[in-house]
């Protein structure tokens, strides 16, 4: 349940590098333990938003949980398809991305964790 | 075993009926009104309707109602007896005429101050989240006249923090920092060294804190505040652990807000509106809401002189009647009674934890306050909760604090005896059983309940709100219930 080509954050959230930008969703360990999301707020497209700050919202019927962002950049596209139905990212969070930035800060992406180093973070916390 | 009463009840404006009902026909002709949309109802139906109602329903005054932070404590009828003498006041009236109301404003603010140890209450707040939204606006107003709100930008609260916290900030124009907790469930002294400088304006926290844990390094916290500049705020919800033993004053809070309907056993949760009285210390008396209740000698008065107030935060004097059972609620037990009630409250508390914390995980420290947080072993907190449903026994708070996964938050207050805690440990262990052997019994709970498991999921999602918006999705076959 943790892909091995993408990038993950301490916070749960995943990065897929697609050249210059970058994909960002929610690992399948964040959805699991918020149980049914039921609820998604994306950032506008044009923000631009620091590595670490507040990227959006996502509420299940248990709690809400804030998206923090893994790397600087601006907002170039978000996935409306799971703002409208939350669903889609408890039916695979992997497919179903939130939001896609431009890459500011190419080293920024050194800092973020391997598949393997992921693992061991969900492995501790459970 | 508990059964609840199961009835089809249509809602009122299901009832209504076109025909002439026997009540109807005694009231002349020219006394009605057609142009009101009123369903056509005798009030001998809107009663029973009602009655039938409350028999579905759950309260304090039908069984144990644990649940966390909410202090739920039995409202003594004497409140009620009391608050309903003043029914008939008009709040236009002239104060010459108001003096007993007045009186006992001022008594609960003087009362408040003692417990609490602040130097002056407004009685405005018209609850816990409106508290603490005033004692917010307090913080920007003391850094603004300061003129450092500019760079005080930054309201730091824990992770285990109620809800209302980093939101109150927020709608106050505040940035929120969360700040984590150690090991032993307390905050984290060296995080929140490194997280106060200048751009701070205020920590807001609650001792003891939502797992039941009391922050031993409260005076060493307020000293981090106080030598960067920054507020200490006492989130209230939780005072009924410590009333008469310790006091915010005396853990060196700025600002503190109550909630008189949860310490001060006015009712709540559905019952009655709450009440969220702010109190101040030093230089933030003067920042204060008007009016303040006042007393020159000779009469009791609304004093609106108050230096640099942030203005009126609620329309006239605040939730009198709350203020009232709250003043007769103190009055009653007195100095040594509501010691004794907090006492009671931490006793029963940690009775209940280690008759099930064999049962139940326990995470963090041993000792605990008023409540104390656990984790089923091998359910959901969820399914426990609908399974305790069961036994006539209303759920704790669960899934809160958002630090313990799975968390069912627990506090019995002083008010249940010990064969209530027993049958309440019996029943919680029963469950931890039954998830061993039987689990899908929980996952089908609650079974004797009027309303069997509702669907969260669905109601979050496609949220129906009004009876209006109900027969416009159905209509469009957008639900199908």
């Amino acid at each position: 349940m943790i892909p091995e080509d993408l990038k993950y954050t301490k916070t749960h959230e995943w990065v897929k590098v697609e050249g210059n930008k970058a994909k960002v969703g929610i690992t399948y360990h964040a959805q699991e333990q918020l149980h049914d999301i039921v609820y998604v707020e994306l950032p506008n497209v044009g923000d631009e938003i620091a590595k670490g700050d507040n990227l959006g919202v996502v509420e299940s019927v248990k709690a809400a949980s804030d998206i923090y962002a893994p790397i600087s950049g601006k907002v170039v596209a978000v996935n409306e398809e799971v703002v409208n139905s939350p669903e889609l990212l408890n039916q695979d969070p992997y497919k179903n991305w939130l939001v896609e930035m431009e890459i500011a800060e190419p080293s920024e992406l050194d800092e973020l964790l391997s598949a393997e180093e992921y693992k061991k973070i969900v492995e501790e916390e459970s | 075993m508990y059964r609840q009463a199961r009835y089809d009840e249509p809602l009122l404006n299901e009832m209504h009926s076109t025909e002439k009902k026997d009540i109807d026909a005694n009231v002349p002709t020219i006394l009605k009104r057609e142009n009101l949309e009123l369903p056509n109802i005798p009030e001998y139906e809107v009663v029973r309707h009602y009655t039938r109602l409350s028999q579905m329903n759950y309260a304090v005054d039908i069984n144990t109602y644990p649940l966390g932070s909410c202090t739920m404590k039995y409202n003594p009828k004497l409140n009620e007896e009391i608050a309903r003498m003043f029914l008939y006041l008009h709040p236009y009236q002239d104060e010459s005429t108001v003096q007993g109301a007045l009186q006992i404003m001022y008594e609960l603010q003087e009362m408040l101050k003692e417990i609490t140890d602040m130097d002056a209450f407004t009685l405005q707040p018209a609850a816990g989240a409106h508290g603490e939204f005033t004692g917010m606006l307090l913080v920007r107003a003391y850094h603004e006249f300061r003129e450092e709100l500019e760079k005080r930008r930054n309201v730091l609260v824990p992770d285990s923090a109620h809800g209302t916290n980093p939101a109150s900030a927020a709608m106050a124009g505040f940035n929120v920092i969360e700040i984590p907790s150690n090991k032993e469930g307390m905050v984290d002294i060296d995080a929140l060294e490194a997280a106060t400088d200048e751009s701070t304006a205020a920590f807001m926290i609650t001792n003891p804190n939502t797992l039941g844990i009391f922050e031993e390094d409260i005076l060493e916290i307020a000293h981090i505040m106080h030598k960067n500049g920054a507020l200490l705020y006492y989130d209230g919800a939780n005072l009924n652990a410590i009333m008469g033993i310790t006091s915010p004053g005396k853990m060196n809070f700025d600002i503190v807000h109550l909630n008189l309907h949860k310490t001060f056993s006015a009712p709540h949760g559905g019952g009655g509106p709450g009440s969220g009285p702010v109190g101040v210390r030093g230089d933030l008396v003067d920042f204060l809401p008007v009016p303040i209740v006042n007393y020159d000698g000779e009469k009791y008065f609304l004093d609106y002189n108050v230096k640099h107030s942030i203005g009126k935060v609620r329309s006239f004097y605040g939730n009198f009647g709350v203020l009232v059972k709250a003043w007769a609620y103190i009055k009653r037990l007195g100095g040594e009674g509501l010691k004794n009630a907090a006492i009671r409250a931490v006793v029963n508390s940690n009775y209940l934890k280690e008759r099930i914390k064999e049962h139940y995980e326990l995470p963090y420290k041993e000792l605990r306050k008023h409540e104390f947080v656990v984790k089923p072993k091998n359910a959901t907190a969820l399914d426990v909760a609908k399974r305790l449903l069961d036994f006539g026994v209303h759920a704790p708070t669960i899934y809160f604090p958002l630090i313990v996964h799975e968390a069912l938050m627990i506090e019995p207050t002083e008010t249940e005896s010990k064969e209530n805690l027993d049958r309440f440990a019996d029943i919680m262990i029963k469950i931890a059983k039954e998830a061993d052997e039987a689990p899908e019994i929980l996952h089908e709970a609650p079974h004797n309940t009027s309303i069997r498991r509702v669907d969260d999921v669905l109601a979050n999602r496609k949220p129906v709100l009004t009876w209006k918006m109900y027969m416009e999705m159905k209509e469009k076959g957008e639900i199908d219930y």
